[in-house]
């Protein structure tokens, strides 16, 4: 029997660049004429793990400052950041992960500006929000301080080294969420930050967001006019995640499984009655959870008003107010179904485009621009005008497409 | 129809490919265990390269005469993979692997004395 040969690795890897990569995105970008229209990603990465070394040097609280940057003398061996059993680039066959090491880059730009930049080109992307990537499971961490530490010292290291120096690249940044009042510390220290265009709670994590604890930076993200968002992911360790043998089976259930929790939390608690301005957007969930939780809350609640006093209104017209990002979008062969799906959640207004690059389900825009169901406008709404009248963007458009 | 060169047969060893612009068309081809395939560079799903990812083995669950289950090993049945978000096809037949029914374009390959060339 053959074995598994790595041909690209072997033959091919000084060939490797991201536009080489996404040649193929970039040919659809033209044909498609995306120059000529604004298209805003609401959920990218970056591995932030690249920069330990640089980003713990920001960390506020000495001691944790000092373990955290003697952890990366030892590479995987003891760590400060916790992590997940999880073989995202599936044995190696998404090839990007390994080989994105090899793209050559200009030292006087920090690589994750340019490795991201070329990515936006290549799709036609003009303005990408900007998260971690190891650091999505940092809620699930046994200390409370790291995670506060952790958030705090990322936090500071985007604003000063990334979203400072690129202007477009932007982010929602980490809310240390297991510390309601660092939380609340977060909002007011980096709100006002350049390219700090609300916060985001990962996923998964135990604490209900419908805690009174979170009250105050509710009202202080209402006030200030800035989103509030969930970032999925998955816990393999959760009891009845922990039940399932496949990464694909975690993935597909785990992604939705959190922010299902928090939604419902959310909405049956009253919070969209008890702030009514504050934007809230789901990610990385895609969209046929939604579609589901609306149908399954909306039927019990004409029996049980009585559990939710506050609602005056059917738990899906909450939810048909707040965004959802696109990403994984399902497809399923008959178009009709995902037509009625953006029709459940007020898709022309309320759905924004994510790619999630560079991870291994990422999608193009033409997931959105070749649906046959839309027109014009509500592909251009989707794709860029939601997310750029949410976070105050220019809707000019910046890219260079190759 | 026309002939576009891919190249010498003695250049492509065993595992070897070369991706052949032919006019509109975009071509993988594959040299392995003594024969030459050809396909579409462009995946079914999303348009990715999709001949220019790994060669891998089919993954096979182990299910014994009694229906249990074993673990899992490597087929000898060919795959390449496309990088860009793993679909799989089978390489002599071009079949999309999660869904058969699914084929990627394929090209005729000749050869005329050493060289190899692909019919686009």
């Amino acid at each position: 029997m053959d074995m598994p040969r790595s041909e690209v690795r072997d033959l091919r890897f000084d060939e490797f660049s991201v536009a080489k990569h996404l040649e193929h995105a970039s040919a659809q970008a033209r044909a498609r004429n995306y120059q000529d229209f604004l298209i805003v990603d609401v959920d990218s990465h970056h591995y932030e793990n690249e920069s330990y070394k640089d980003l713990f040097q920001y960390i506020d609280n000495p001691v944790i400052r000092r373990a955290a940057i003697e952890s990366t003398k030892r590479p995987g061996r003891s760590s400060m950041m916790n992590s997940q059993v999880g073989y995202q680039d599936t044995g190696g066959r998404i090839t990007r992960h390994e080989l994105r090491k090899y793209e050559k880059a200009p030292p006087d730009t920090h690589r994750d500006i340019t490795m991201t930049k070329l990515w936006m080109d290549a799709m036609g992307v003009d303005y990408a929000c900007l998260f971690p990537t190891p650091m999505l499971f940092l809620g699930l961490h046994p200390q409370v301080e790291v995670e506060v530490a952790m958030a705090q010292g990322y936090n500071r290291w985007l604003c000063e080294r990334i979203l400072s120096a690129e202007p477009r690249l932007i982010s929602m940044l980490y809310l240390p969420f297991n510390d309601p009042d660092a939380a609340y510390r977060t909002v007011k220290e980096f709100g006002d930050r350049k390219g700090v265009v609300g916060f985001m709670v990962t996923s998964p994590r135990y604490k209900p967001v419908h805690d009174n604890a979170y009250v105050k930076t509710y009202a202080l993200l209402e006030e200030m006019g800035k989103p509030i968002s969930f970032h999925a992911a998955y816990n393999w360790n959760d009891q009845a995640l922990a039940m399932t043998n496949r990464f694909i089976s975690v993935h597909a259930l785990g992604f939705m499984w959190f922010n299902m929790v928090h939604m419902t939390n959310w909405v049956i608690n009253g919070l969209p009655e008890r702030f009514p301005r504050l934007k809230v957007m789901w990610i990385e969930s895609g969209l046929t959870w939604a579609y589901s939780l609306m149908q399954r809350l909306d039927h019990s609640y004409m029996m049980r008003t009585s559990d939710c006093p506050s609602l005056k209104r059917r738990p899906s017209e909450y939810m048909r107010e707040m965004f959802y990002s696109t990403q994984p979008m399902e497809k399923p062969d008959d178009p009709s179904i995902l037509e009625a799906t953006f029709k459940m959640i007020n898709a022309e207004t309320q759905l924004v485009w994510s790619s999630d690059y560079p991870h291994w389900d990422f999608d193009l825009p033409s997931v959105i621009y070749d649906l046959p169901f839309l027109n014009e406008q509500a592909k251009r709404n989707i794709l860029g005008g939601n997310a750029a009248r949410l976070f105050g963007l220019d809707p000019t458009p910046v890219k260079k497409i190759p | 129809m026309a002939e576009w060169f891919v190249a010498k047969a003695a250049e492509m060893s065993d595992g070897d490919r070369r991706i052949v612009t032919a006019g509109p068309h975009e071509i993988g081809v594959f040299f392995k265990d003594g024969a030459f395939y050809a396909y579409s560079n462009y995946c079914l799903h999303a348009g990715g390269p999709a001949c220019e990812g790994l060669l891998i083995n089919r993954v096979v669950d182990l299910i014994a005469a009694d229906r249990t289950y074993h673990g899992q090993s490597f087929s000898d049945e060919m795959h390449f993979v496309c990088p860009w978000h793993g679909y799989e096809y089978e390489l002599k037949t071009g079949e999309c692997v999660g869904d058969r029914k699914l084929k990627l374009r394929r090209y005729e390959v000749v050869q005329r004395g050493e060289d190899v060339f692909v019919v686009a």
